[in-house]
């Protein structure tokens, strides 16, 4: 057995840095075959229990190395159809390759690039997901295009229901589209497995808030829905609350990353939104999100860019590689620090103040607190972008007082159920900002719930 | 896409344009705005819904800048990528015998519906509308038949008072007394009048118009401080009582992109050139 995992091809940092394509470049045929024959074949496998929505992960390992790619696709899609965005987004390592045996002494097997590779060759090979529908003539509508969202419509439309996905933006596919960049995820991938769901019959319409053009009693009243699925996501950014927050140049990613991934600012002035960032950017958080901010502001052009965290660096919740790629990149890091106000003239950022934090104890995040000191350090930015999380979208919970939800505007669910009755939720709205994958494994998990309520009704 | 049902210019820089949307136009409310967004390159801008049928939305729009001309260059027939809406807080309507309202430029157009709920609740309006020289002046048959006095000032004196609405209410408000006040128009003319009518005693309300994106409190472009609070105008407004609002912060929040706007209609300019 080989003992380290086959590493896949990627662009060069100097190369990549300057355009907005993918980064890393996927196996081929050969490597994804020899990677999967490190896999042990577990009897009690570790991996499956694992993953959220429990991908029977040797089975399409094995068909993998038997050369049978189409019967691995069709073992993914049972449990995950976007297994080509799944593949590139999903903190592996701390889910299927964390739990892998190998890791004791070996490197885990590559099951994040295997799943790449698997839902690329089905989407260029053209293969759909396997489904025999029996139409049970009832409606459905999800509020929300996201991963939560394209789950439920998927699981609820193999179960014969006659769905609709109801999206506010011009462009579906929720954080995929407008948040996560590109060079990680690019539009095309979303595209295609988007497409892979319309073509199960599965109805979407864009630029419909639901709460403003359509309320949910309408959507009972006036469109005939059995139920509802609420896959609204975490939109709202979370603030620093600090003074000079709202000058201008200090923005949240979620403004910067739909600038440049929904309306194609780094086109500008092709694309009519602008976007610029000057030379020295300053992003304040330590995920994935702060990490996309950063490498796209590279590429947008920034001259040095720094990550301010109030952390240490095992702290750091991005993925790994997702950090490892940022150094690559030339991004800076600068630790145990708390940005505590923002300095400029005439309402523009010049200066971002921030204080020295200390470890202390472990908190309930397993991870050391940081505590502030008496030190402060000023930094000359031209930009500060705030990437320290998101709240649920409150756009809902606003138009309809019986929404209920928790002090920190999370809907509040009872076996997928919301308080109102036949309305269902989950992904970020839910659980707050989370993953991909915990959001599709929401949307599966209500979709039974949903078919369930229907037919005991 | 979305059809354009009918249009009328209004004066060489502003349009009127109805639009079939029936998503949009089914729960509008006076204070409600739209994002369009004219083609698949486009900005996404936001717009008051000034009127609405049961299928179809009315906007004003002022030609000020790339989206708006472009959205101008469309006729009857044609249609806009993305319309969504309705957006914001639909605006609540006070309870007041008398009311004073203040329009700047365009933003005639955004206090169209509030003065017709006004109107329709009793309320005497009185209407002080501005603008740089008559030919710009918009509304002005419709909100005669809706206010009880309708005043107009210009910068250069081609109709009504000359001066700006603060020089024209500065003397109005020596012998008029309100109960309450509402002022929509450039930020510059809003802060002002708010601060005109701090010393009177009168309370305004203004309307907001942040650079937005998506409208859906998502991306925070939108945030105003106001107090030591910050809201976001797309989901907590537009409408906000004027008093505590930092207009400078938000006019230098609204340059932000003058620069790259600019090269915008530069850009549309060469390209029309090749033409
Ligand atoms: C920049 C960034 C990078 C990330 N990177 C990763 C990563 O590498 N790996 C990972 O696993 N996770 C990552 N995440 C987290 C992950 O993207 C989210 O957890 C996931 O997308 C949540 O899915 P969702 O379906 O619940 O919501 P969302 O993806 O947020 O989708 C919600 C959708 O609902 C729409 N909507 C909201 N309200 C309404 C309404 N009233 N009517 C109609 N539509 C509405 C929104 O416009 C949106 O399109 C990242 C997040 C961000 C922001
Ligand atoms: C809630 C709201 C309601 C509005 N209602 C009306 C209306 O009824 N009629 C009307 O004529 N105008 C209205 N506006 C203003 C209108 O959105 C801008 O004039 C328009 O976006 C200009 O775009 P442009 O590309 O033509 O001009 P640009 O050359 O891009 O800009 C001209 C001016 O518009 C501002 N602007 C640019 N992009 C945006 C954006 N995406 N969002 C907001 N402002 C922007 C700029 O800061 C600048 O001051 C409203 C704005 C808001 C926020
Ligand atoms: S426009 Fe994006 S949050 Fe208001």
């Amino acid at each position: 057995m080989i003992k380290n995992k086959i590493k896949m091809n990627e662009q060069s940092p100097k190369e990549r840095t300057t355009n907005f394509k993918e980064v890393a470049l996927g196996y081929t045929k050969q490597q994804a075959i020899e990677e999967a024959k490190r896999c042990l074949q577990c009897d009690s496998p570790k991996c499956v229990s694992a993953c959220p929505v429990e991908i029977d992960i040797p089975k399409f390992i094995q068909q993998l190395t038997n050369n049978q790619f189409k019967a691995a696709y069709n073992t993914i899609e049972q449990d995950n159809i976007l297994p080509s965005i799944c593949g590139r987004v999903c903190p592996q390592e701390k889910q299927c390759e964390g739990a892998c045996v190998l890791n004791a002494k070996f490197d885990s097997v590559s099951i994040g690039a295997l799943e790449h590779f698997i839902g690329d060759f089905a989407l260029k090979e053209n293969y759909s997901p396997s489904h025999k529908i029996t139409p049970v003539h009832h409606k459905i509508a999800i509020v929300g295009s996201g991963p939560a969202g394209l789950s439920n419509a998927t699981t609820l439309t193999k179960l014969g229901y006659d769905v609709t996905i109801y999206e506010a933006l011009h462009r579906f596919g929720g954080v995929l589209n407008y948040g996560i960049p590109e060079f990680r995820l690019p539009n095309d991938i979303i595209n295609q497995e988007i497409n892979k769901v319309k073509a199960l019959n599965v109805k979407f319409e864009k630029n419909v808030v639901i709460g403003k053009s359509i309320t949910i009693d309408q959507l009972f009243t006036d469109h005939d829905y059995k139920a509802v699925f609420i896959g609204s996501g975490a939109g709202l950014p979370r603030r620093l609350n600090i003074k000079g927050e709202n000058y201008g140049g200090v923005l949240y990613a979620n403004e910067f990353l739909t600038r440049v991934n929904l309306m194609d600012a780094a086109n500008f002035p092709t694309t009519k939104t602008p976007i610029k960032t000057g030379d020295d950017v300053a992003v304040v958080g330590g995920g994935n999100v702060a990490m996309d901010a950063a490498r796209t502001a590279k590429r947008l052009g920034a001259k040095n860019i720094f990550i301010i965290y109030r952390r240490d660096e095992t702290s750091l919740p991005a993925r790994v590689e997702e950090i490892k790629h940022a150094k690559e990149e030339g991004i800076e890091f600068r630790l145990t620090l708390n940005p505590v106000a923002f300095n400029g003239e005439n309402y523009r950022v010049s200066t971002v103040v921030c204080q020295k934090m200390r470890l202390g104890e472990k908190d309930a995040s397993g991870r050391r607190r940081p505590l502030p000191t008496d030190t402060y350090k000023t930094f000359k930015i031209d930009t500060c972008i705030i990437a320290i999380g998101q709240r649920p979208n409150p756009i809902l919970s606003r138009a309809n007082d019986q929404l209920k939800t928790d002090e920190y505007g999370r809907v509040v669910v009872n076996n997928h159920e919301t308080s109102i009755p036949n309305v269902f939720a989950g992904g970020d709205i839910v659980s707050g900002a989370a993953t991909v994958i915990h959001a599709m494994g929401a949307g599966k998990k209500a979709a039974y719930a949903m078919d369930q309520k229907i037919k005991s009704s | 896409m979305y059809k354009i049902v009918s249009k009328t210019t209004l004066n060489n820089t502003t349009d009127k344009m109805e639009i079939y949307a029936p998503f949009v136009a089914k729960n509008a409310k006076p204070g409600h705005f739209i994002i369009l967004r004219v083609d698949k390159a486009g900005e996404r801008i936001p717009l008051t819904i000034t009127e609405h049928t049961d299928e179809t939305v009315t906007i004003i729009y002022q030609k000020l800048g790339y989206t708006t001309s472009q959205l101008g260059q469309k006729i009857v027939g044609d249609t806009v990528e993305d319309f969504v809406g309705p957006l914001g807080q639909e605006v609540e309507i006070k309870e007041a015998s008398t009311l004073l309202a203040v329009a700047g430029g365009v933003g005639a157009a955004p206090l169209y519906p509030q003065l017709q709920a006004y109107h329709a609740q009793g309320t005497k309006v009185d209407l002080v509308i501005g603008a740089k020289q008559q030919r710009y002046l918009i509304l002005l048959d419709d909100y005669k038949s809706i206010c009880n006095k309708v005043y107009v000032c210009t910068d250069d004196g081609s109709q009504g008072t000359k001066g700006f609405v603060t020089d024209f209410l500065k003397q109005h408000l020596k012998n008029h007394t309100y109960d309450h006040s509402i002022a929509i128009g450039p930020l510059i003319m809003m802060k002002h009048v708010v601060s005109l009518h701090k010393t009177f005693n009168l309370s305004t309300d203004v309307s907001l118009n942040p650079i937005m994106i998506d409208g859906t409190g998502m991306c925070g472009n939108c945030r105003v401080s106001i107090g030591d609070k910050t809201y976001f105008a797309c989901i907590d407004g537009p409408d906000f009582p004027g008093e505590k609002i930092n207009f400078d912060e938000l006019i230098s929040r609204q340059s932000f992109y003058t620069e790259e706007e600019h090269m915008c209609q530069l850009e549309e300019l060469v390209s029309n050139d090749k033409k």
